[in-house]
């Protein structure tokens, strides 16, 4: 047991691994939120007024809510008051009009990361939107997508340049109303990613956006708005990691897909931020909305996420399944350790006929970790032969951490089949003594029994992705053999 | 009868009954005073209530109550046809929440036995007792149970000596006679198995009034080390009833408790269940069915506390929802930090007979342990095809096919109760009430 413990505490003293801080003039906003605050994000974006009148509908309701309790995390009280709003590089006379006028700083920080834009975005065949902080310093790829009539730029600059697309979708999965954190992301958002897939064009690439929060003491609130026209596919991809911080940094983020008759939505994330020190001090505290509606006839959406960093995860990546026959995936490998705290899952509520879902979700405790899984699986009562798979499995590593199964099922049509399965299990003594009679050591033992755990969620990933976030696994398991 | 008060206020309506309530010992009018504030502020649950989500109790508030009042002749017949009448063994009869002494048979007990009326116990000196109804944990507890202890007016004392084997099951028989809409029974059952001591108890409700009555239950079970408990319970309450439950098992090392529990009526069931598995290498099995239909509506909430190593704990529930009934299911497991080795396993299976009846489940996980195996697993569905399928193969018709395997379904929950005779009875029972269900025979 000690060397359980020894080893746990190894794991827990690692330190963060992608902690560095750009040194870049960011033009921030005083701390503080009013509708002065929301005026000049909006004049700053230049931002037609229909879009200011919708942010500050969103603040007005934001005031009226309260922030929502039932997750099972506990954290310091936000002070809302106590945040910066809007924080830019420094732009260079106006916007770097290619890739070579853009702030070599931000180059070498994307670097650090193996961001393949630039060069190395050509030769990986990955188109990237990078946010840094709250403002797009540069897109590629763009003029290939655009030969297909593919949209994928910033949210501001696509509220410019194609505003009723944004106006006919901002909202319309994620209503400012929504949620507490979702009404303050409507209010106050910066910026984000665009996405437009014309009718029956697959997109040749997978697009990607890395985020990246650096300014300290600064929110980031995103929003992605991914429209699939009919028949078309595309899948998107979002990475993120952040520099080392000692103050809590807050994340609100609204994602909205929308998939159309015969459409497809693949969305693949891996977060990796900064999950605080080993007495729970710092970290990102990750509260987003994500939700994507199959809005069409035999459309489909498919999330995937590897969740390893932030002290607190809350977040539920969502669909509804109007159109018939339509067809929700969630595959979702959630890691907490240090003090952690992660809270997610998913909700999948079937309207249309034939509607299918399948939900896997695999949880890792470690260290002081506490991991719970949060689902909805609700059948309405025009939801005619839907159908539904929900498997739930936690792996516990250590015994100060906790892990807990929260699955709400409705259903309201009798011709509805469903199947929720749930296991908490630790990796066993046998099983660690099976890998060493072999000649294998007990930490690829450990490496090899949680990648097998995690399996059915990788093979979902896209290749990039699956291998990085093989890698970020392997890293945070070093020294966990138990 | 006292006239129905014009007052609005459900709780303030039902804070008025207090009065009427029997004389108690000091402790207990203390203690029934700090229940009643205690009611007072949480009041009637809501649908916003977390606990309370897919349950309302709209119907249940707007009820004028009155203090139920018995009808013993009409109670002596309903005895003569109620379930598991010819089922020999020390019998405790309540009418209306008022004791029968008439109606109940208590001889020839094994030394040290107590088979009796709590309000019996209550006027003897017993500290057990005392604290076994003081000892009530207040966490996650129903919001009912302050209600009851503020107003219970009787219930059944049971004592098992330790190593005292009990051959014959004891039957604590609840009835109901009274014809007045809004007649409220709080009762209170308080069952001991002493180290080592063998006991089956049955506690079942009849309905013999038709109205739309509250029965307000709490029953605490408590087994020693070494004790092998069945407690079986049995409510088939009319379309009209209202019934809201909660037992609570305080468990010791080593003991084997089984509880099953068969909401097969009432418009409204409500089963809080809490176990506290406070012993090490315990092994506990709840095991419940509910058969619903029309508007009715059952819930079993439950929280099984895993405290020590070495345990086992099983949760069973199946349910056939018909009609436009509803059916709800909340589990919880919970291992507490240092409860190695524990063994819980957690299954909530529904079949809809019907286009409007909904299911309403939730199966919880929450562990603070890394050496355990937890399962849980929920369906929602009709009959497998495949055995459908498998049946047919082999010459079934495919109505008989599907007979056999609804009657399956439920009979899997009949099968685990271990006392023979009770057995056979349910299984009857619950034979001939699936046969009389035309969704069943009928269409496919």
């Amino acid at each position: 047991m000690s060397s359980t413990t020894d080893t746990i505490d190894q794991f827990v003293q690692q330190e963060y691994k992608w902690g560095f801080v750009t040194d870049i003039d960011a033009e921030t906003l005083p701390p503080g939120l009013n509708e002065d605050v929301i005026h000049f994000i909006s004049r700053k974006k230049g931002e037609p007024d229909w879009l200011l009148d919708w942010r500050l509908k969103a603040y007005r309701h934001w005031l009226t809510l309260t922030e929502p309790e039932w997750p099972k995390v506990t954290y310091p009280k936000i002070d809302y008051q106590a945040i910066s709003y809007f924080s830019a590089p420094k732009q260079k006379k106006d916007a770097p009009k290619s890739l070579a006028e853009v702030d070599p700083k931000l180059l070498e920080t994307y670097e650090k990361l193996g961001v393949p834009l630039h060069e190395r975005a050509r030769l990986a065949g990955v188109a990237v939107d990078a946010v840094f902080d709250s403002v797009s310093v540069g897109t590629s790829y763009k003029e290939q997508l655009a030969e297909r009539g593919i949209i994928f730029c910033s949210f501001s600059e696509a509220a410019r340049e194609h505003p009723e697309l944004v106006r006919k979708y901002l909202g319309s999965v994620v209503p400012h109303t929504d949620n507490y954190f979702a009404a303050l992301n409507s209010a106050v958002f910066s910026d984000g990613s665009f996405v437009y897939i014309p009718k029956g064009v697959r997109c040749p690439m997978e697009l990607s956006t890395y985020f990246r929060i650096n300014s300290a003491g600064t929110g980031q609130f995103e929003r992605t708005l991914i429209i699939a026209e009919e028949g078309s596919y595309v899948s998107y991809l979002e990475g993120c990691t952040a520099p080392m911080r000692d103050e809590n940094q807050l994340h609100a983020a609204v994602v909205e897909l929308v998939s159309l008759e015969g459409a497809e939505i693949k969305y693949s994330t891996v977060q990796n931020w900064y999950p605080g020190d080993a007495e729970g001090r710092g970290g990102i505290f990750n509260f987003v909305t994500k939700r994507g509606i199959c809005k069409g006839h035999r459309s489909k959406i498919s999330w995937t996420q590897v969740e390893t960093g932030s002290a607190i995860t809350w977040k539920y990546p969502s669909v509804i399944l109007q159109g018939d026959d339509s067809v929700g995936e969630f595959y979702s490998v959630a890691l907490t350790n240090l003090c952690q705290q992660a809270d997610t899952g998913t909700k999948m509520i079937h309207i249309g006929r034939n509607t299918r879902s399948t939900i896997i979700s695999k949880g890792i405790s470690a260290g002081r970790g506490q991991n719970s899984y949060r689902g909805l699986v609700k059948i309405m009562k025009s939801a005619d032969d839907a159908r539904n798979f929900t498997q739930c499995d936690s792996l516990l590593i250590g015994d100060k951490c906790g892990a807990h199964t929260f699955p709400y099922i409705e259903v309201k049509n009798p011709s509805a089949q469903l199947e929720h399965e749930a296991s908490t299990s630790k990796i066993g003594e046998d099983q660690i003594f099976y890998c060493n009679a072999r000649g294998i050591s007990t930490q690829d033992a450990v490496n090899m029994i949680v990648n097998g755990f995690c399996k059915e969620v990788f093979r979902e990933l896209p290749m990039e992705f699956a291998v990085e976030a093989q890698k970020l696994l392997g890293v945070s398991l070093e020294g966990s053999v138990g | 009868m006292p006239a129905v008060k014009e007052i609005q206020n459900p709780v303030v309506r039902l804070t008025e009954l207090v009065a009427t309530t029997t004389h108690v010992p000091v402790w207990l009018a203390a203690l029934r005073r700090n229940a009643l504030a205690r009611f007072s502020q949480t009041g009637f649950p809501t649908t916003d209530d977390e606990d309370w989500r897919f349950t309302p109790v709209t119907a249940l508030k707007a009820l004028p109550f009155v203090i139920a009042t018995p009808d013993f002749d009409r109670a002596d017949a309903a005895i003569q046809h109620s379930p598991f009448a010819s089922i020999e063994g020390p019998r405790l009869v309540f009418v209306d929440g008022q004791f029968s002494r008439e109606l109940s048979q208590v001889t020839n007990l094994p030394d040290g036995v107590r088979v009796q009326p709590i309000s019996e116990a209550l006027r003897q000196d017993n500290s057990a007792l005392q604290s076994h109804i003081e000892r009530l944990p207040d966490r996650n507890a129903s919001p009912f149970l302050p209600l009851n202890t503020a107003l219970f007016s009787d219930g059944a004392h049971i004592e098992i000596p330790a190593g005292c084997e009990l051959p014959a099951p004891v039957r604590v028989l609840f009835l109901t006679t009274s014809p007045h809409a809004g007649a409220f029974a709080a009762l209170r059952n308080v069952i001991v198995a002493g180290a080592n001591s063998r006991v089956t108890i049955i506690e079942q409700y009849v309905d013999a009034s038709g109205a739309a009555y509250w029965n307000n239950v709490q029953t605490t079970l408590v087994a020693g080390e070494g004790a092998i408990v069945e407690h079986i319970r049995f409510q088939e309450e009319g379309r009209h009833a209202f019934h809201t439950g909660s037992l609570h098992l305080v468990l010791a090392r080593d003991c084997r408790v089984k509880h099953h529990s068969f909401a097969l009526g009432a418009r409204l069931s409500r089963q809080d269940i809490r176990a506290r598995l406070d012993g090490e290498g315990l092994d506990c099995v709840l095991n419940g069915l509910y058969l619903t239909d029309g508007d009715r509506l059952a819930d079993h909430h439950m929280i099984v506390e895993h405290l020590r190593p070495h345990c086992t704990s099983h949760e069973y529930f199946n349910g056939l929802l018909d009609d436009r009934s509803r059916g709800v299911f909340h589990g919880r497991i919970h291992v507490h930090p240092g409860a190695d080795k524990t063994d819980a396993k957690q299954t909530n299976k529904n079949i809809l007979l019907s286009k409007d009846a909904t299911v309403d489940t939730k199966p919880q996980l929450e562990i603070y342990a890394d050496d355990v195996r937890c399962t849980h697993g929920a369906t929602i569905g009709q009959i497998d095809a495949a055995s459908v399928f498998y049946l047919r193969a082999r010459g079934l018709g495919e109505e008989d096919a599907r007979r056999m395997l609804l009657h399956a379904f439920a009979g899997e929950i009949v099968e685990r109760i271990d006392y023979a005779p009770v057995r056979e009875e349910i299984d009857s029972l619950i034979w001939e009430r699936l046969e009389r269900n035309p969704h069943i025979a009928a269409t496919a």
